[in-house]
């Protein structure tokens, strides 16, 4: 097991690498930021000034060494705008981001559980078609038009829910939350529904097959002749057991939902890691884009190998066949 | 292509057979009736507009904004309104349009040509170059597509034409992964045997015999990532990355419509939309229908 363990650290630092370098590369192949952070009257004269101060009269090659040798040291780089460092900057704004993130995965587990199971139970009724062609739209849809829909109805039309931008926090431990006052939830129902949308999606679909699959179960057939009332069945004993692919999948997922939540802020004008991407793509500020694609790269990376090793502790299989 | 024991049966091929099943259902042939609809619109979209939207001689600025049904200075109505330029939104949906479906299935086309090359390519080889081919599919994948086509068009730029490569580069490997699947078990069937006796060379082996194939389920996987291609560039181009403001895609009609949704001019964003979305849903729903007709699990 230490040897897997050993091995596949060393596989996550690669692809770190690796996806430091191409981001660094093609991030800083293209445009020229001084032009957008210079004023439209200066002279030559001050743009190289600014430029040497930015240190972007370098080589490639000695940026790219410094890049590196700065990140080993944990620090990202200074933002070109804000002057401040990029990783502070990312990280000011990501309780907003977690926080979306953990409310429509909250969102979509809610949704889409009922109606998965609902759908599997009875898999033949108008109700269940009905929902199942809901979930391929939830799909296929464009994420963002959904958005400006339900802006357009819930705020614009009917004045029930703010348009966008995030409600008042408050600290818990120091990180400043909106879920825990009314108002602050009100900021948050929009966004997270529409990023929700595509998860729940998903959790339908899960929840669907495995309640078709449980309620041919032994176990199910065996609660029923106990004489179990179906609700119990369901509730207690289906569900327990569907439980545990739909919670798999969804904590995998929260690393996509963390990178979708970049359109979803930019319809909402919702201040969290994904609008500063946005931003930041816009302004060229390319300290803060590098810094926040290597904070999504190690996240993602992070997923992917705590889910690696959680399956070799639980299954030697997967330990035999890596090292033949 | 070889022959399969089906295609005997009255002389008629196995591709004819097929499309003889998709149009067995009437909602299928409802659902290719709109698509070829929709092509054509996009095709013929500058003789069916009612005016050209980006001609400028043709907008008058005096005809911003106005609701769907009203009247221009000449007389002419916008049924479904004008946006903050005076262009009439059914011209400008039209042509939007027509940028979408191509960016759709430019890219799809040369996403699957290349990734389908490159998986049939690695299933043949096996060995090393294989491991490694998959391995840069499963890292790639592992990253989600918008995260990817953002980066490249950062580094980039925007254009019709960045916005292609982008979302080649991010689809390839969806193709490279459904064409070696299947590659795998069709390198051990007995045609292949008999074609690598007869030493035919190597790229005849690969494109004659293994990768005629594969086609079906690559067919389906290519329908469907048509509309994710559209979706997905419609998402980019409304962050500001994708399509050039000179040239708008659906996408970006609905992102110059987003400034004014707020003040209830709502017909700027939501047509444009709409019409992305029965494109989407179409596209979806044939390939839904190819599936059923392509997966020889449940064929009769």
């Amino acid at each position: 097991m230490l040897a897997y363990l050993i091995r596949r650290i060393g596989q996550a630092l690669l692809v770190i690498a690796a996806m430091a370098t191409i981001v660094f590369l093609s991030i800083y192949a293209v445009g020229n930021p001084v032009d957008i952070l210079a004023n439209p009257n200066a002279d030559a004269k001050e743009m190289a000034e600014i430029s040497a101060r930015l240190g972007l009269d370098k080589p490639l090659w000695e940026q790219f060494g410094l890049f590196v040798w700065n990140a080993l040291h944990g620090d990202l780089g200074r933002s070109f705008v804000f002057n401040e460092p990029a990783l502070k900057l990312i990280i000011q704004r990501m309780p907003a981001t977690l926080e979306l993130a953990f409310v429509a995965l909250i969102m979509s587990i809610v949704i889409g559980i009922p109606l998965g199971v609902w759908s599997g139970l009875k898999p033949d009724a108008w109700s269940s078609r009905a929902i199942m062609s809901g979930s391929i739209l939830g799909f296929s849809l464009p994420n963002f038009w959904i958005g400006l829909m339900l802006i357009l109805l819930f705020a614009v039309q009917l004045k029930w829910l703010p348009s966008g931008g995030r409600g008042p926090t408050t600290d818990v431990f120091g990180i400043p939350v909106s879920f825990l006052t009314w108002e602050g939830l009100r900021y948050l129902l929009l966004p997270a529904f529409t990023l929700a949308l595509y998860k729940a999606a998903l959790v339908v679909r899960l929840s669907r097959s495995g309640t078709r699959e449980a309620v041919l179960q032994d176990y199910v057939r065996f609660a029923r002749a106990k004489g179990l009332s179906p609700t119990r069945i369901v509730l207690v004993h289906v569900l327990k057991n569907i439980m545990i692919p739909v919670v798999t999948i969804l904590g995998l997922e929260l690393g996509s939902m963390i990178a979708f939540a970049v359109v979803t802020e930019t319809v909402f004008a919702y201040p969290g890691m994904g609008k500063l991407l946005i931003d930041s793509i816009g302004r060229l500020d390319r300290p803060v884009i590098v810094a926040y694609l290597m904070m999504v790269v190690v996240i993602f990376v992070v997923i992917n190998l705590i889910v690696d090793l959680l399956y070799a502790a639980l299954d030697p299989r997967v330990r035999l066949q890596e090292a033949e | 292509m070889t022959d399969t024991p089906f295609s005997f049966d009255k002389g008629e091929s196995l591709w004819r057979q097929r499309v003889g099943d998709y149009f067995s259902r009437p909602s299928a042939v409802i659902v290719f009736i709109l698509l070829v609809g929709l092509l054509f619109i996009a095709i013929f979209a500058p003789w069916i507009a009612p005016q050209n939207p980006y001609d400028l001689s043709q907008l008058d600025i005096m005809d911003g904004r106005l609701p769907p049904g009203s009247k221009a200075m000449n007389g002419m109505v916008f049924w479904l309104g004008t946006d903050e330029q005076g262009r009439d939104m059914l011209s400008a949906i039209l042509y939007g349009l027509r940028i979408s479906l191509f960016v759709g299935v430019v890219s799809t086309v040369c996403a699957c040509a290349i990734g389908a090359s490159i998986g049939v390519f690695a299933a043949y080889k096996g060995g090393k170059v294989e491991t490694f081919v998959m391995r840069l599919v499963d890292l790639q994948l592992s990253f989600p597509a918008i995260l990817i086509a953002l980066v490249l068009l950062a580094a980039f730029g925007r254009g019709i034409d960045k916005v292609i490569i982008a979302l080649i580069i991010v689809q390839w490997a969806y193709y490279a992964r459904t064409v070696r699947g299947n590659a795998l078990v069709e390198r051990n069937r007995d045609y292949m045997e008999a074609a690598r006796c007869l030493a035919l060379p190597r790229s005849r082996i690969l494109f004659n015999h293994l990768l005629p194939n594969c086609l079906p389920p690559l067919i389906v996987v290519a329908t469907v990532q048509v509309a994710h291609a559209i979706a997905l560039e419609a998402t980019l181009s409304f962050l500001g990355v994708g399509v050039p403001v000179t040239e708008p895609s659906l996408g970006m009609l609905i992102k110059n419509g987003y400034d004014y949704l707020m003040s209830g001019k709502y017909w700027i964003s939501t047509w444009p939309g709409l019409a992305l979305v029965l494109a989407i849903v179409v596209i979806n729903l044939v390939g839904d229908r190819l599936r059923d007709v392509l997966n020889p699990r449940l064929a009769k």
